[in-house]
C-alpha cells in the first residue's frame, strides 16, 4: 500500500499483551474497548507462549502483562515464565486487586522484570470511588511494599483527571514512600470508556496548567531519586501525540481473543480488517495484515498532515481519535491547533458536569 | 556531551539495577538498553562502558581498561565515562 515503507519495514519493540478483559475494578477511564472479549474468548497459555516466541523472532524486546486485571488469569505465571524464556523483557501492568504475595514470588522466580502498580488517588477514600472498588487503595499499597521487598522495580502509574489532579504532589510523595523508582503522570486520554466519561474526567485548562508547573518543579526537587514521566494531555496540546511511536512501527497489541491490532483503540475504527494469532503468525500480520497497512507511513495523510514538516515526528496523532472526533481516520488528528477541527477540541474541553461515573464493567 | 557532570568517585563500583539490562539484538541493529517501560539504543562504545557496570569493578579500573583498549587519552576516556553513567544515574538506570 504505502509504497514509503515497502523497503524497510521497522521491527516492532513492544508487546502488549491484553491477557484477559476481566477486572476487578470499574475505573471510568480504562482504555479498553466498550466490546470487552468474554472469558470464554481468552487465549489459552500454549498459544501465549508461541505468540511471545513469534514476537522475540520479529525483534520485540519487551512484553507488557496487561489486561483487565492480568492476576484474573490462572495461568499468569506460566504465561510470564513463556514470556520470559523467549528472551522478552516482562513488565507486569496490575491494579495489584487479585495478585497475592505468594504469585508475586511466583512471578519473580518465572522472570518477571518489573512491576506497574495503577494508583487511583492519594486519599484513599477517593482512590476506592474512583476505582468503584472498597479497600482497593489499601491493596495496591501493600502489593506495592511487595514488589520493593522482593527487590523488583516498581512504577507507579496515576492517571489524572478532574478529581485528582490538584494532588499530583501527594500522588508523587506516595509513589516514593511506596519505593517507586518511576512514576507515570498520565493525564486521561479518551477512548473507551473514557471517552463515554469525557466530561466526568476533563479537567480545566487552569488545572492543567498548574498540574504541569508542578510536575517540572517536582522534576528538580526528586531529581536522581524517581523518574517522572508526564505528557501533556491531549486536548490541550499544541500538537498531537506520536500516537504509539508511529502506526505499525514500533508497537502491536493483542487482544484476549488474539486479535492483533496497532493500538489498544484500533478497533473503533469501522473498515479495518484485523488478523487473529490463531490464524496468522505474528511476522504476516506485522508485514501484511490490512489494519496494519492502512495507516504505516505517510502516504496515506492529507493536508494539513501532508506537507507538515513534522508528518515524521508526531506521525499525524492519533488514527482513532481522528476518527472519534471527525468522523475521518485520516484526518489531522484534530488536538493540533492546525487542524481544520481544531475548535471542537477546545469547544469540548469546555463540556463538563459531575453526573456520576458510568464504571467500566464486563 | 556535558562539561559539567559531578565528578564519580574513583572506588565507585557502577553496576546495572534489577530490571534494567544491556542485551545485543539483531533485529533491532545492535545494543540495546532495556530498562522498565523504555528502551534506549546504544552505540559501540555505550556498549563497551555499560558493559563493564558490572559491580565488581571500579570506575577507575573501568576508565583505564577503555583508556587501554580505544588507545584514548584517560583524563578523555573520565570525561566520557563520568557523563555517561551520570546520565544514566540520574534516570534510574544505574547505581553508582
Amino acid at each position: 500500500m504505502a509504497a514509503d515503507t515497502s523497503e524497510s519495514l521497522p521491527n516492532p519493540l513492544g508487546l502488549l499483551a491484553e491477557l484477559t478483559h476481566r477486572c476487578p475494578l470499574g475505573c471510568p477511564y480504562c482504555s479498553n474497548p466498550l466490546a470487552l472479549d468474554p472469558p470464554r474468548s481468552e487465549l489459552d497459555t500454549p498459544t501465549w507462549a508461541r505468540v511471545f516466541e513469534e514476537a522475540a523472532a520479529l525483534g520485540v524486546l519487551q512484553v507488557h502483562l496487561s489486561g483487565g486485571e492480568p492476576g484474573a488469569r490462572r495461568d499468569l505465571v506460566e504465561v510470564t515464565a513463556a514470556a520470559h524464556s523467549a528472551g522478552l523483557y516482562t513488565n507486569l501492568i496490575t491494579s495489584a486487586v487479585g495478585i497475592t504475595a505468594k504469585t508475586l514470588d511466583r512471578l519473580a522466580a518465572a522472570g518477571l522484570d518489573h512491576v506497574q502498580i495503577s494508583i487511583q488517588d492519594s486519599e484513599q477514600k477517593s482512590a476506592d470511588h474512583i476505582a468503584g472498588y472498597d479497600g482497593a487503595a489499601a491493596r495496591k499499597r501493600a502489593l506495592a511494599g511487595e514488589v520493593v521487598k522482593l527487590g523488583l522495580p516498581l512504577t507507579v502509574n496515576v492517571v489524572v483527571h478532574r478529581a485528582n489532579i490538584g494532588r499530583i504532589e501527594t500522588m508523587v510523595e506516595l509513589a516514593l514512600s511506596l519505593g517507586a523508582s518511576r512514576v507515570e503522570i498520565a493525564h486521561v486520554q479518551y477512548y473507551g470508556w473514557a471517552l463515554k466519561n469525557r466530561a466526568r474526567l476533563m479537567p480545566s485548562r487552569e488545572q492543567v496548567e498548574q498540574a504541569m508547573r508542578q510536575v517540572e518543579t517536582l522534576r528538580q526537587k526528586h531529581h536522581g531519586r524517581i523518574v517522572i514521566d508526564a505528557v501533556v494531555p491531549d486536548y490541550y496540546a499544541r500538537y498531537p501525540k506520536p500516537c504509539v511511536g508511529g502506526w505499525g512501527r514500533r508497537s502491536l497489541n493483542v487482544t484476549p481473543a488474539g486479535r492483533v491490532l496497532p493500538c489498544h483503540a484500533a478497533e473503533t475504527i469501522p473498515g479495518l480488517e484485523f488478523w487473529t494469532v490463531r490464524e496468522h503468525s505474528l511476522d504476516e500480520i506485522w508485514r501484511n495484515s490490512p489494519a496494519f497497512m492502512a495507516f504505516r507511513g505517510t502516504a496515506w495523510m492529507q493536508e494539513p498532515c501532508r506537507s507538515c514538516a513534522r508528518h515524521d515526528i508526531d506521525f499525524g496523532g492519533c488514527r482513532c481519535q481522528a476518527f472519534a472526533l471527525t468522523g475521518d481516520a485520516r484526518a489531522t488528528d484534530p488536538v493540533c491547533h492546525l487542524a481544520p477541527n481544531h475548535d471542537d477540541v477546545v469547544a469540548l474541553t469546555a463540556v463538563q458536569d459531575d453526573a456520576p461515573y458510568d464504571y467500566r464493567r464486563l | 556531551m556535558s562539561e559539567a557532570s559531578p565528578p564519580i568517585a574513583n572506588d565507585a563500583r557502577p553496576r546495572l539495577p534489577r530490571g534494567v539490562r544491556l542485551v545485543h539484538n539483531e533485529a533491532q541493529g545492535g545494543w540495546v538498553l532495556l530498562a522498565p517501560e523504555r528502551v534506549f539504543k546504544a552505540d559501540a562504545i555505550a556498549a563497551e562502558i555499560v558493559k563493564r557496570c558490572t559491580g565488581t569493578q571500579t570506575l577507575s579500573a573501568i576508565v583505564d581498561d577503555l583508556a587501554k583498549i580505544f588507545s584514548a587519552p584517560r583524563e578523555r576516556v573520565l570525561a566520557d565515562v563520568t557523563a555517561l553513567l551520570r546520565g544514566l544515574a540520574d534516570k534510574k538506570l544505574l547505581e553508582l
